[in-house]
Protein backbone atom coordinates (compact mmCIF):
# COMPACT_ATOMS: atom_id res chain seq x y z
CA UNK A 1 0.00 0.00 0.00
CA UNK A 2 2.63 2.42 1.03
CA UNK A 3 4.45 2.40 -2.70
CA UNK A 4 1.61 3.45 -4.26
CA UNK A 5 0.39 5.74 -1.63
CA UNK A 6 4.11 7.76 -2.62
CA UNK A 7 3.41 7.58 -6.32
CA UNK A 8 -0.18 9.18 -5.76
CA UNK A 9 1.74 11.91 -3.83
CA UNK A 10 4.36 12.45 -5.85
CA UNK A 11 1.44 12.39 -8.93
CA UNK A 12 -0.25 14.85 -7.18
CA UNK A 13 2.88 17.52 -6.49
CA UNK A 14 3.70 16.62 -10.18
CA UNK A 15 0.89 18.06 -11.77
CA UNK A 16 0.32 20.72 -9.43
CA UNK A 17 4.26 21.84 -10.12
CA UNK A 18 3.96 21.32 -13.96
CA UNK A 19 0.31 23.36 -13.93
CA UNK A 20 2.03 26.32 -12.29
CA UNK A 21 5.14 26.48 -14.44
CA UNK A 22 2.76 25.71 -17.61
CA UNK A 23 0.97 29.03 -16.85
CA UNK A 24 3.98 31.28 -14.95
CA UNK A 25 6.84 30.01 -17.51
CA UNK A 26 8.19 33.31 -19.62
CA UNK A 27 9.00 31.76 -22.52
CA UNK A 28 5.82 30.56 -24.36
CA UNK A 29 6.75 27.53 -25.94
CA UNK A 30 8.16 25.98 -23.23
CA UNK A 31 4.94 26.88 -21.60
CA UNK A 32 2.60 24.99 -23.89
CA UNK A 33 5.57 21.97 -23.87
CA UNK A 34 4.60 21.81 -20.21
CA UNK A 35 1.22 21.47 -20.89
CA UNK A 36 1.09 18.95 -22.95
CA UNK A 37 3.28 16.87 -20.28
CA UNK A 38 0.96 17.65 -17.91
CA UNK A 39 -1.66 16.10 -19.95
CA UNK A 40 0.22 13.35 -20.28
CA UNK A 41 0.79 13.02 -16.31
CA UNK A 42 -3.24 13.21 -16.25
CA UNK A 43 -3.52 10.22 -18.49
CA UNK A 44 -1.38 8.59 -15.08
CA UNK A 45 -4.29 10.26 -12.62
CA UNK A 46 -7.20 8.55 -14.58
CA UNK A 47 -5.56 5.39 -14.94
CA UNK A 48 -5.25 5.68 -10.89
CA UNK A 49 -8.50 6.81 -10.37
CA UNK A 50 -9.86 3.52 -12.17
CA UNK A 51 -10.92 5.66 -15.50
CA UNK A 52 -8.99 4.01 -18.45
CA UNK A 53 -11.72 5.52 -20.72
CA UNK A 54 -10.61 8.97 -19.75
CA UNK A 55 -7.26 8.09 -19.71
CA UNK A 56 -7.46 7.39 -23.14
CA UNK A 57 -9.18 10.39 -24.41
CA UNK A 58 -7.09 12.39 -22.64
CA UNK A 59 -3.66 11.01 -23.89
CA UNK A 60 -5.16 11.60 -27.48
CA UNK A 61 -6.91 14.88 -26.97
CA UNK A 62 -5.70 16.42 -23.87
CA UNK A 63 -1.87 15.87 -24.69
CA UNK A 64 -1.93 15.00 -28.56
CA UNK A 65 -4.30 17.66 -30.29
CA UNK A 66 -4.82 20.46 -28.28
CA UNK A 67 -0.78 20.43 -28.11
CA UNK A 68 -0.64 19.88 -31.85
CA UNK A 69 -3.34 23.35 -31.76
CA UNK A 70 -1.39 24.80 -29.60
CA UNK A 71 2.07 24.71 -31.37
CA UNK A 72 0.48 25.54 -34.44
CA UNK A 73 -1.00 28.87 -33.21
CA UNK A 74 2.07 29.86 -31.41
CA UNK A 75 3.75 29.20 -34.88
CA UNK A 76 1.71 31.61 -36.96
CA UNK A 77 1.87 34.02 -33.89
CA UNK A 78 5.80 33.75 -34.65
CA UNK A 79 5.38 34.22 -38.74
CA UNK A 80 3.36 37.24 -37.61
CA UNK A 81 5.45 39.31 -35.59
CA UNK A 82 8.80 37.95 -37.11
CA UNK A 83 10.02 37.14 -33.19
CA UNK A 84 11.16 34.00 -32.30
CA UNK A 85 10.04 34.05 -28.23
CA UNK A 86 7.31 35.01 -26.43
CA UNK A 87 8.90 36.35 -23.32
CA UNK A 88 7.05 39.85 -23.06
CA UNK A 89 3.86 37.67 -22.90
CA UNK A 90 4.43 36.81 -18.80
CA UNK A 91 3.87 40.60 -18.08
CA UNK A 92 0.96 40.72 -15.54
CA UNK A 93 -2.50 41.92 -16.62
CA UNK A 94 -2.01 44.39 -13.47
CA UNK A 95 1.06 45.34 -11.40
CA UNK A 96 -0.60 46.66 -8.46
CA UNK A 97 0.58 44.42 -5.63
CA UNK A 98 -2.12 45.61 -3.43
CA UNK A 99 -5.09 44.04 -5.85
CA UNK A 100 -2.33 40.91 -6.38
CA UNK A 101 -2.20 40.33 -2.70
CA UNK A 102 -6.68 40.55 -2.98
CA UNK A 103 -6.92 37.85 -5.43
CA UNK A 104 -4.35 35.68 -3.64
CA UNK A 105 -6.54 36.18 -0.20
CA UNK A 106 -9.50 35.40 -2.31
CA UNK A 107 -8.43 32.57 -3.47
CA UNK A 108 -7.03 30.88 -0.43
CA UNK A 109 -10.62 31.95 0.82
CA UNK A 110 -11.87 29.91 -1.89
CA UNK A 111 -9.35 26.85 -1.54
CA UNK A 112 -10.39 26.55 1.78
CA UNK A 113 -13.65 26.24 1.34
CA UNK A 114 -14.22 24.29 -1.76
CA UNK A 115 -11.14 21.91 0.19
CA UNK A 116 -13.41 21.82 3.19
CA UNK A 117 -16.33 20.98 0.52
CA UNK A 118 -14.83 18.19 -1.07
CA UNK A 119 -13.43 16.72 3.32
CA UNK A 120 -16.40 16.46 4.28
CA UNK A 121 -18.09 14.21 1.78
CA UNK A 122 -18.64 10.83 2.71
CA UNK A 123 -15.97 9.03 2.01
CA UNK A 124 -18.11 5.90 0.95
CA UNK A 125 -20.87 7.04 -1.98
CA UNK A 126 -22.02 4.49 -5.41
CA UNK A 127 -23.28 7.60 -6.73
CA UNK A 128 -25.19 6.44 -9.97
CA UNK A 129 -23.23 3.22 -10.02
CA UNK A 130 -25.66 0.87 -8.76
CA UNK A 131 -28.77 2.25 -11.02
CA UNK A 132 -26.12 2.02 -14.01
CA UNK A 133 -24.85 -1.91 -12.84
CA UNK A 134 -29.09 -2.70 -12.83
CA UNK A 135 -29.63 -1.08 -16.11
CA UNK A 136 -26.81 -2.28 -17.86
CA UNK A 137 -28.29 -5.88 -19.13
CA UNK A 138 -30.64 -3.85 -21.29
CA UNK A 139 -28.80 -1.28 -22.71
CA UNK A 140 -26.53 -3.04 -25.58
CA UNK A 141 -23.27 -2.75 -24.18
CA UNK A 142 -21.30 -4.51 -21.41
CA UNK A 143 -18.75 -1.04 -20.93
CA UNK A 144 -20.98 0.67 -18.23
CA UNK A 145 -19.17 3.91 -19.95
CA UNK A 146 -20.18 3.60 -23.19
CA UNK A 147 -23.97 2.55 -21.95
CA UNK A 148 -24.01 5.74 -20.35
CA UNK A 149 -22.45 7.58 -23.12
CA UNK A 150 -24.75 6.31 -25.86
CA UNK A 151 -27.90 4.98 -24.25
CA UNK A 152 -28.56 6.00 -20.71
CA UNK A 153 -27.21 9.98 -21.74
CA UNK A 154 -27.31 9.85 -25.24
CA UNK A 155 -29.25 12.99 -25.09
CA UNK A 156 -25.34 14.47 -23.66
CA UNK A 157 -23.78 13.07 -26.82
CA UNK A 158 -25.95 14.27 -28.90
CA UNK A 159 -25.79 17.60 -27.99
CA UNK A 160 -22.19 17.46 -27.76
CA UNK A 161 -21.77 15.83 -31.54
CA UNK A 162 -23.61 19.77 -32.33
CA UNK A 163 -20.90 21.61 -30.15
CA UNK A 164 -17.69 20.05 -31.96
CA UNK A 165 -20.11 21.15 -35.68
CA UNK A 166 -20.81 24.28 -33.77
CA UNK A 167 -17.16 25.32 -33.23
CA UNK A 168 -16.14 24.61 -36.86
CA UNK A 169 -18.68 26.58 -37.73
CA UNK A 170 -17.73 29.04 -35.52
CA UNK A 171 -14.41 28.93 -37.14
CA UNK A 172 -15.58 29.08 -40.79
CA UNK A 173 -17.84 32.44 -40.10
CA UNK A 174 -14.83 34.01 -39.30
CA UNK A 175 -13.27 32.99 -42.02
CA UNK A 176 -10.85 30.42 -40.87
CA UNK A 177 -6.99 31.15 -41.41
CA UNK A 178 -5.01 32.15 -44.19
CA UNK A 179 -3.80 28.75 -45.99
CA UNK A 180 -0.59 27.61 -44.57
CA UNK A 181 2.15 27.60 -47.37
CA UNK A 182 2.10 24.23 -48.78
CA UNK A 183 5.70 23.09 -48.90
CA UNK A 184 6.50 19.52 -48.98
CA UNK A 185 6.98 17.74 -45.78
CA UNK A 186 10.82 16.69 -44.87
CA UNK A 187 11.10 12.74 -45.89
CA UNK A 188 11.28 11.34 -42.45
CA UNK A 189 7.54 12.65 -41.46
CA UNK A 190 6.46 11.91 -44.93
CA UNK A 191 7.60 8.41 -44.69
CA UNK A 192 6.75 8.16 -40.99
CA UNK A 193 3.30 9.01 -41.70
CA UNK A 194 2.64 7.13 -44.44
CA UNK A 195 3.10 4.36 -42.47
CA UNK A 196 1.45 5.26 -39.52
CA UNK A 197 -1.43 6.51 -41.07
CA UNK A 198 -3.05 3.23 -41.51
CA UNK A 199 -2.19 1.32 -38.39
CA UNK A 200 -4.07 4.83 -36.53
CA UNK A 201 -6.97 3.67 -39.00
CA UNK A 202 -7.18 0.31 -37.61
CA UNK A 203 -5.94 1.58 -33.89
CA UNK A 204 -9.33 3.67 -34.61
CA UNK A 205 -11.35 0.41 -35.55
CA UNK A 206 -10.48 -1.29 -32.94
CA UNK A 207 -11.10 1.15 -30.46
CA UNK A 208 -14.54 1.54 -31.82
CA UNK A 209 -15.35 -1.87 -31.71
CA UNK A 210 -14.16 -3.07 -28.24
CA UNK A 211 -15.53 -0.16 -26.57
CA UNK A 212 -18.98 -1.98 -26.02
CA UNK A 213 -17.26 -4.12 -23.59
CA UNK A 214 -14.03 -2.82 -22.53
CA UNK A 215 -12.18 0.77 -22.30
CA UNK A 216 -12.55 2.24 -25.90
CA UNK A 217 -15.48 3.60 -28.10
CA UNK A 218 -16.60 6.48 -30.14
CA UNK A 219 -14.21 9.17 -28.80
CA UNK A 220 -10.94 7.48 -28.54
CA UNK A 221 -11.61 5.95 -32.15
CA UNK A 222 -12.64 9.35 -33.67
CA UNK A 223 -9.54 11.17 -31.76
CA UNK A 224 -7.12 8.59 -32.39
CA UNK A 225 -8.38 9.08 -36.30
CA UNK A 226 -8.32 13.12 -35.84
CA UNK A 227 -5.09 12.57 -35.21
CA UNK A 228 -4.17 10.42 -38.33
CA UNK A 229 -5.81 13.18 -40.15
CA UNK A 230 -3.65 16.04 -38.04
CA UNK A 231 -0.69 13.96 -39.29
CA UNK A 232 -1.28 13.46 -42.96
CA UNK A 233 -2.45 17.77 -42.74
CA UNK A 234 0.78 17.83 -41.31
CA UNK A 235 2.99 16.27 -44.40
CA UNK A 236 1.30 18.46 -46.75
CA UNK A 237 -1.75 16.62 -47.85
CA UNK A 238 -5.02 18.01 -48.10
CA UNK A 239 -8.50 16.87 -49.75
CA UNK A 240 -9.27 17.58 -53.20
CA UNK A 241 -11.80 20.46 -53.03
CA UNK A 242 -14.54 17.74 -55.07
CA UNK A 243 -14.22 16.15 -50.96
CA UNK A 244 -14.77 19.22 -49.28
CA UNK A 245 -17.39 20.36 -51.00
CA UNK A 246 -19.76 17.40 -50.52
CA UNK A 247 -18.18 14.42 -48.52
CA UNK A 248 -16.35 16.63 -46.33
CA UNK A 249 -19.27 18.36 -45.05
CA UNK A 250 -21.20 15.24 -45.12
CA UNK A 251 -18.64 13.73 -42.86
CA UNK A 252 -18.90 16.77 -40.35
CA UNK A 253 -22.44 16.33 -40.06
CA UNK A 254 -22.90 12.40 -40.08
CA UNK A 255 -22.74 12.01 -36.34
CA UNK A 256 -25.37 14.56 -35.07
CA UNK A 257 -27.61 14.14 -38.26
CA UNK A 258 -27.68 10.50 -36.86
CA UNK A 259 -28.37 11.41 -33.48
CA UNK A 260 -30.89 13.42 -34.22
CA UNK A 261 -32.48 11.13 -36.81
CA UNK A 262 -31.96 8.20 -34.25
CA UNK A 263 -33.65 10.10 -31.32
CA UNK A 264 -36.74 11.31 -33.90
CA UNK A 265 -37.60 7.66 -35.07
CA UNK A 266 -37.24 6.63 -31.16
CA UNK A 267 -39.34 9.62 -30.00
CA UNK A 268 -42.35 8.47 -32.63
CA UNK A 269 -41.65 4.75 -31.60
CA UNK A 270 -41.09 4.29 -28.11
CA UNK A 271 -42.18 8.02 -27.00
CA UNK A 272 -39.28 8.75 -25.78
CA UNK A 273 -35.84 10.79 -27.31
CA UNK A 274 -32.93 8.02 -27.84
CA UNK A 275 -34.59 5.30 -25.99
CA UNK A 276 -33.75 2.47 -27.64
CA UNK A 277 -35.73 -1.29 -27.90
CA UNK A 278 -33.30 -3.54 -25.91
CA UNK A 279 -33.11 -5.65 -28.71
CA UNK A 280 -31.64 -3.88 -31.16
CA UNK A 281 -30.01 -1.35 -29.00
CA UNK A 282 -26.42 -3.03 -29.53
CA UNK A 283 -26.66 -2.65 -33.06
CA UNK A 284 -28.17 1.23 -32.94
CA UNK A 285 -25.18 1.88 -30.73
CA UNK A 286 -22.75 0.54 -33.23
CA UNK A 287 -24.20 2.66 -36.01
CA UNK A 288 -24.12 5.65 -33.75
CA UNK A 289 -20.87 4.97 -32.96
CA UNK A 290 -19.27 4.69 -35.99
CA UNK A 291 -21.31 7.58 -37.63
CA UNK A 292 -19.88 9.67 -34.54
CA UNK A 293 -16.12 8.44 -34.43
CA UNK A 294 -16.09 10.41 -38.21
CA UNK A 295 -17.83 12.95 -37.13
CA UNK A 296 -15.12 13.44 -34.27
CA UNK A 297 -12.18 12.71 -36.48
CA UNK A 298 -13.61 14.87 -39.28
CA UNK A 299 -14.00 17.92 -37.30
CA UNK A 300 -11.05 17.57 -35.05
CA UNK A 301 -9.03 17.58 -38.07
CA UNK A 302 -10.89 20.77 -40.07
CA UNK A 303 -10.69 21.96 -36.14
CA UNK A 304 -7.10 22.03 -36.77
CA UNK A 305 -6.75 23.03 -39.65
CA UNK A 306 -8.82 26.15 -39.01
CA UNK A 307 -9.05 27.06 -42.78
CA UNK A 308 -12.47 27.53 -44.56
CA UNK A 309 -13.02 26.13 -47.28
CA UNK A 310 -12.62 27.55 -50.35
CA UNK A 311 -16.09 28.75 -52.24
CA UNK A 312 -15.02 30.81 -54.98
CA UNK A 313 -13.32 28.59 -56.95
CA UNK A 314 -15.55 25.32 -57.67
CA UNK A 315 -19.17 26.55 -57.55
CA UNK B 1 -6.94 9.84 3.69
CA UNK B 2 -7.47 7.57 0.37
CA UNK B 3 -6.01 8.79 -2.88
CA UNK B 4 -9.50 9.63 -4.26
CA UNK B 5 -9.74 12.41 -1.98
CA UNK B 6 -6.03 13.00 -2.48
CA UNK B 7 -6.63 13.62 -6.31
CA UNK B 8 -10.17 15.72 -5.50
CA UNK B 9 -7.59 18.02 -3.88
CA UNK B 10 -5.01 18.22 -6.31
CA UNK B 11 -8.25 19.16 -8.77
CA UNK B 12 -9.14 21.86 -6.52
CA UNK B 13 -5.48 23.06 -6.69
CA UNK B 14 -5.37 23.10 -10.08
CA UNK B 15 -8.99 25.24 -10.47
CA UNK B 16 -7.46 27.83 -8.39
CA UNK B 17 -4.45 27.92 -9.83
CA UNK B 18 -6.10 28.10 -13.33
CA UNK B 19 -8.19 30.56 -12.20
CA UNK B 20 -5.39 32.70 -10.75
CA UNK B 21 -3.58 32.78 -14.01
CA UNK B 22 -6.76 33.35 -15.84
CA UNK B 23 -7.04 36.73 -14.21
CA UNK B 24 -2.94 37.88 -13.28
CA UNK B 25 -1.86 37.34 -17.31
CA UNK B 26 -2.69 39.77 -19.75
CA UNK B 27 -1.30 37.50 -22.57
CA UNK B 28 -4.27 35.89 -24.63
CA UNK B 29 -2.66 32.43 -24.94
CA UNK B 30 -2.16 31.93 -21.37
CA UNK B 31 -5.97 32.42 -20.63
CA UNK B 32 -6.35 30.04 -22.76
CA UNK B 33 -3.76 27.52 -21.24
CA UNK B 34 -5.34 28.58 -18.09
CA UNK B 35 -8.86 28.05 -18.86
CA UNK B 36 -7.64 24.50 -20.24
CA UNK B 37 -5.73 24.07 -16.60
CA UNK B 38 -9.28 25.27 -14.59
CA UNK B 39 -11.32 22.40 -16.74
CA UNK B 40 -8.77 19.73 -16.05
CA UNK B 41 -9.25 20.74 -12.31
CA UNK B 42 -13.19 20.14 -12.42
CA UNK B 43 -12.72 16.77 -14.37
CA UNK B 44 -10.49 15.51 -11.43
CA UNK B 45 -12.79 16.56 -8.79
CA UNK B 46 -15.75 14.96 -10.55
CA UNK B 47 -13.72 11.50 -11.43
CA UNK B 48 -11.70 11.06 -8.10
CA UNK B 49 -15.51 11.42 -6.31
CA UNK B 50 -16.83 9.22 -8.66
CA UNK B 51 -13.87 6.37 -6.82
CA UNK B 52 -15.68 7.31 -3.56
CA UNK B 53 -16.65 3.38 -4.03
CA UNK B 54 -13.20 1.87 -2.38
CA UNK B 55 -12.94 -1.25 -4.47
CA UNK B 56 -15.99 -1.79 -6.56
CA UNK B 57 -16.31 -0.41 -10.06
CA UNK B 58 -16.68 3.70 -9.70
CA UNK B 59 -19.75 5.53 -10.64
CA UNK B 60 -19.09 5.62 -14.55
CA UNK B 61 -21.82 8.58 -15.09
CA UNK B 62 -19.00 11.28 -14.26
CA UNK B 63 -16.67 9.25 -16.26
CA UNK B 64 -19.16 9.87 -19.21
CA UNK B 65 -19.61 13.50 -18.89
CA UNK B 66 -15.72 14.12 -18.03
CA UNK B 67 -14.98 12.16 -21.92
CA UNK B 68 -17.23 14.51 -23.03
CA UNK B 69 -15.98 16.92 -21.55
CA UNK B 70 -13.09 16.48 -22.50
CA UNK B 71 -13.86 16.60 -26.21
CA UNK B 72 -15.96 20.20 -25.85
CA UNK B 73 -12.75 21.34 -24.37
CA UNK B 74 -10.81 21.19 -27.11
CA UNK B 75 -13.27 22.12 -29.54
CA UNK B 76 -13.83 25.27 -27.12
CA UNK B 77 -9.59 25.88 -27.59
CA UNK B 78 -9.85 25.39 -31.18
CA UNK B 79 -11.93 27.91 -31.52
CA UNK B 80 -10.52 30.78 -28.91
CA UNK B 81 -7.34 30.27 -30.28
CA UNK B 82 -8.78 31.24 -33.78
CA UNK B 83 -10.11 34.24 -32.12
CA UNK B 84 -6.56 35.21 -31.17
CA UNK B 85 -5.10 34.87 -34.28
CA UNK B 86 -8.06 37.08 -35.44
CA UNK B 87 -7.46 39.83 -32.62
CA UNK B 88 -3.60 39.47 -33.45
CA UNK B 89 -3.84 40.13 -36.90
CA UNK B 90 -6.58 43.03 -36.11
CA UNK B 91 -4.84 44.98 -33.43
CA UNK B 92 -1.06 43.61 -33.89
CA UNK B 93 -1.31 42.78 -29.99
CA UNK B 94 -2.16 39.27 -28.60
CA UNK B 95 -2.75 40.57 -24.99
CA UNK B 96 -5.67 42.34 -23.65
CA UNK B 97 -5.06 46.14 -23.61
CA UNK B 98 -5.68 48.37 -20.73
CA UNK B 99 -7.83 50.66 -22.35
CA UNK B 100 -7.63 53.52 -19.46
CA UNK B 101 -4.11 53.90 -19.72
CA UNK B 102 -3.99 55.59 -23.17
Amino acid sequence: MMPVAIFDAVLGAALLWLAWHALASPDLFKAIVLFVSFGLLMALAWVRLDAPDIALAEAAIGAGLTGAILLATLAKLQTMTGKNTFVLSAQPAFKSLFLRGLLIVLLSGSAAGIGYAVWVLPSNSNGLRLDVAANLDASGVSNPVTAVLLNFRGYDTMLEMTVLLMALLGIWSLGGLPPRPRRPAAAVLDIFSRFLAPVFILVAAYLLWVGADAPGGAFQAGSVLGAAGVLMLLSGWRPHDRFTLRYLRFALTAGASAFIILGLLTMLHQGQLLAYPPAQAGTLILLLESLATVSIAATLAALFLAEAPDHTENQ
Amino acid sequence: MNHALLYALVGVGLFLLGFYALIIHAHLLRKILALNIMGSGVFLVLVALAKRTHDAYPDPVPHAMVITGIVIAVSATALMLVLLLKIFAKTGQAALSDRHKK
